[in-house]
């Protein structure tokens, strides 16, 4: 029996300074399968996918398309060869339109845009794979999920064979996931084939054909998602047994660390999206916030750390009103914050990787003494940081902007632990983060727990607000649809709150 | 590498120039290099020359770094001017220990007021610093113009002549000679320190690394609490303070030992508040390597008088020749983005990401925006 073989990678070898990204890759898709490629942070996942798409060029090794050598040596010999890729960060011009944006670059589009043709195709397409869209929006006002529709009707239009997507899932809410995955296998069923990258199992048993394991740079080994487990897939990629929902301890529940009170915050779009909310998080708590991501969520977040300037109630932390305050005196009252848009606000991607670590007490003992920062005591701190939470970095003086996402999580969350804060708010804690790191950021966060700290856990995974959470607080609308204690979530109802009708329970 | 490439590659051009105009190229360079770095002289008058570009340049590197953009070096070069002629006229009489420090204070002092001004206005009213530092220009050259020809104007010209100048100001604020020199004095040295002051305070100091951080991402330093706003007012106030020096040195170290317009900033400055800016860029925005930048261009500049005697070119053709060297260094610095993207994706063995390399580490944060001020970098 003879296979078409979309594509055939082999014996592919990348090396960065310090760091051997890829060691003698083989990988192949056929025509017409979803490939699913796992792999812990720092991998080689997203490098592999470089090189095929022609951002990298490979030390050594080959790239077979269709029985023949590629030829791909950049982007547009990718597109031309059939070959679309959907990055972790995505690559629209905010201020053109989707229809645009989807012929930008296409030698055919010539001097003159038909955008009436364009706009219509675009139509035709996104009825065909259920990619619902808007051709004449500007893209800067579409959310996440719909620039990544755009992203998909780009390669559609250029008739892609071969479509890469690279953690697709890690921006998107549940309903958007289902909806993705119907138009990639509707995409597959035409006869394309597909790279799927992400780091949740349940996604990659459900939608993938044919599954390879990357680690540290090589295979180790290929499956299938009918004979194999999630378990067993998480010890491929870890390289042993991995404890996916976190231990608890027995609660020790102290006094109030932190509360909200009737806080109400406006939006970027001008509208009130905290409205009225109160909160209370005791010491030794994690209150878990469920809620369909764009529910007020992150402006809650950034008006407790002072980020965001409330327009009425009250944000007290460990005892201290701060509500207003300036970032700086949110953090001195014990607040640590893990942000949702790590790379933005997280760290700086151009410093290096010791220079983030002091990033939020730069100025205070022991990193800095009269003015002057102390290098050695930096260096020794990073260097136990960065060992404790294993945190992938050729070195210390590396930018930090060259790690991989997870890795860059790792040593955000390191950073923030590091202070022993009282109050911990994590929003999306393992985001684009490994099992076997996310196994030990839910660790880590129990074992804050245990020492007192109140921490607030927002996530758009369920899975892990109900695996961390001693309470849940179902917020819609900026408002408190009701709270659940841990031992007795029904997640149908938690389903039913989430999406807006009070808890009637 | 790629600077050097750049000056040669304007060389080249140069060349090209000269023998159209009937030159011969290589007299011509002879002269200019000789006239630059041929003798003590020489290298005394380019030490004379880099200084006021060395100090600018390193302002510079303090706001840039910041990701602001000071257009106002030569406003700031006269404030400083200003306040230090205006404190000298006053306590001239203090012995020179206590004056000549106090030149350089209050030199420092008038470059950072005016420095302030547009840092406030950027970061409480988001007022474009571009424009509010070219407008301070303006205003600070009519200003001078105004004292010149008034309130500190030399009574003797009030009488006669009416040159705009001061009186010959107190012999106790006279920058000292440095030994065995005939002009060359103490400023030089001021000014190399003042470039290891900035080096330290961008890489050692916690106010250097705020500098920096908002510089790169203003939303992590955000989050991280620093205080943004004052950071952004901090880097212009520095940033004019260096200016301000300068300014100072080009009155006390002057020949005349006055404070003198011919109306126009240019008169006061010869532009080293713009040209300060192509140095600082030249030295890929590092306040050490701004050094033998402020040095090579200040060696341009001093022999393309020796050229014009030689060969009789105009000198104006250094100036032009000093613009193509900026435009090769910013384009080379684009440049050199894409050849070290290349080098990524070819083989990245040799590569090198270190971040302090100011070879690689600079200009990067800046380099969208470089494009405004040399527009009027040499006017
Ligand atoms: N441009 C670069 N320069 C230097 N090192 C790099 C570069 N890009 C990636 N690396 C390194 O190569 C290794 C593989 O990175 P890659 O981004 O491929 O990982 P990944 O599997 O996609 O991880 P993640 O799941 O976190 O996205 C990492 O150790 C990373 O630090
Ligand atoms: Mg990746």
């Amino acid at each position: 029996m003879t296979e078409t073989r979309l594509l055939e990678l082999s014996g592919i070898t990348k090396r960065f300074p310090g760091v051997l990204a890829n060691d003698d890759v083989d990988l192949d898709v056929r025509v017409g399968e979803v490939h699913a490629l796992l792999g812990e942070n720092g991998a080689g996942k997203s490098t592999l996918m470089k090189i095929l798409f022609g951002l990298y060029e490979p030390d050594s090794g080959q790239v077979l398309i269709e029985g023949r050598p590629s030829g791909i040596s950049s982007p547009a010999d990718a597109i031309r060869a059939g070959v679309a890729m959907i990055h972790q960060h995505f690559m629209l011009v905010p201020t053109l339109t989707v229809a645009e944006n989807v012929v930008l670059g296409l030698a055919e589009s010539g001097w003159r845009l038909d955008t009436g043709s364009v706009a219509e195709r675009v139509r035709d397409l996104s009825a065909r794979y259920g990619l619902e869209v808007d051709p004449s929006a500007l893209v800067w006002q579409l959310s996440v999920g719909e620039r990544q529709r755009v992203e998909i009707i780009k390669a559609l239009y250029r008739d892609c064979r071969l479509l890469i997507l690279d953690e697709p899932t890690a921006v998107l809410t549940p309903p958007e996931v289902e909806d993705l995955f119907v138009t990639l296998r509707q995409m597959a069923d035409d006869g394309r084939g597909l790279i799927f990258i992400s780091h949740k199992l349940d996604e990659v048993m459900s939608l993938a054909d044919r599954i390879t394991v990357l680690r540290d740079g090589r295979v180790s080994g290929e499956t299938t998602p009918g004979e194999t487990s999630k378990e067993e897939l998480a010890r491929m990629m870890v390289g042993r047994p991995v404890q996916l929902v976190p231990d608890k301890p027995p609660l020790e529940i102290g006094g109030v660390r932190m509360a909200v009170e009737d806080l109400r915050v406006v939006g970027d779009r001008g509208t009130e999206a905290v409205a009225g909310l109160s909160l209370e998080i005791r010491s030794g708590e994690i209150l878990g916030i469920a809620g369909v991501s764009g529910n007020g969520q992150r402006e809650l977040a950034e008006a407790i750390a002072g980020l965001r300037a409330p327009a009425a109630g009250r944000v007290l932390v460990d005892g201290r009103d701060v509500t207003g305050a300036h970032p700086s005196e949110v953090r001195s009252a014990g607040l640590a914050y893990v942000p949702e848009e790590r790379m933005r606000d997280g760290v700086v991607g151009e410093f290096t990787v010791a220079e983030n670590v002091m990033l939020v007490d730069h100025d205070r003992a022991p990193y800095c003494r009269r003015g002057m920062l102390r290098f050695g005591t930096i260096g020794e701190r990073a260097r136990d940081l960065v060992a404790r939470f294993a945190v992938k970095t050729p070195s210390l003086e590396t930018p930090t902007r060259n790690l991989s996402g997870g890795n860059i999580q790792k040593l955000i969350l390191a950073r923030e632990l590091s202070g022993s804060p009282a109050v911990l708010i994590a929003a999306q804690p393992t985001r684009g983060v490994d099992i076997g790191a996310a196994e030990y950021i839910h660790r880590r966060l129990v074992e804050e727990q245990g020492r007192g700290t109140a921490i607030l856990v927002i996530s758009e995974d369920l899975d892990e607000v109900m695996a961390l959470s001693d309470r849940i607080a179902v917020i819609f609308e900026g408002r408190l649809m009701g709270i659940i204690d841990r031992s007795e979530v029904d997640v149908a109802q938690l389903g039913l709150m989430m999406a807006g009708s009070s808890n009637a329970a | 590498m790629v600077p050097l490439a750049a000056v040669l590659a304007s060389f080249v051009i140069g060349a090209v120039i000269l023998l159209m105009l009937g030159a011969d190229p290589i007299e011509g360079y002879r002269a200019l290099v000789d006239g630059a770095f041929g003798s003590p002289k020489a290298l005394s008058h380019t030490a004379m020359k880099a200084m006021p570009l060395l100090l600018v340049g390193v302002g510079i590197c303090i706001a840039f770094r910041a990701s602001v953009i000071n257009i106002g070096g030569e406003g700031q070069m006269i404030a400083g001017a200003i306040v230090s002629t205006v404190v000298v006229l006053n306590v001239g009489d203090l012995p020179p220990l206590v004056l000549v420090p106090l030149v350089f204070c209050a030199g420092a002092l008038g470059g950072a007021i005016w420095g302030a001004i547009p840092g406030v206005l950027k970061a409480y009213s988001g007022v474009n610093e571009i424009l509010s530092t070219i407008m301070l220009n303006i205003v600070a050259v009519q200003f001078m113009n105004f004292l010149l020809r008034d309130p500190i104007m030399d009574p003797a010209q009030k009488t006669s002549g009416r040159i705009p100048q001061t009186e010959r100001l107190s012999a106790n604020a006279d920058l000292p000679i440095l030994p065995g020199a005939s002009r060359l004095h103490i400023g030089v040295l001021v000014a190399l320190a003042v470039a290891v002051f900035v080096y330290v305070l961008l890489w050692r100091t916690a106010l250097g690394y705020r500098l920096r951080a908002v510089g790169h991402s203003a939303a992590a330093a955000r989050y991280a609490g620093m205080p943004v706003k004052r950071t952004i007012v901090a880097a212009l106030t520095l940033s004019g303070a260096m200016c301000g020096i300068a300014g100072a040195v080009l009155v006390f170290g002057s020949e005349s030992h006055r404070f003198v317009t011919d109306g126009s900033s240019v008169g006061f400055t010869q532009s080293a508040g713009f040209n300060g800016i192509v140095t600082a860029l030249f030295g890929a925005l590092h306040p050490l390597w701004t050094i033998p930048s402020s040095f090579l261009f200040g060696g341009l500049l001093v022999g393309a008088e020796t050229m014009q005697r030689a060969v009789q070119v105009p000198k104006a053709l250094m100036v032009g020749l000093n613009g193509l060297v900026v435009v090769f260094v910013v384009s080379s610095e684009r440049l050199r983005r894409v050849l070290r993207e290349r080098a990524d994706r070819e083989t990245n063995r040799r590569a090198d990401h270190s971040v302090d390399d100011p070879a690689t580490g600079a200009g990067r944060s800046t380099d969208s925006s470089v494009s405004g001020p040399l527009g009027t970098a040499t006017p």
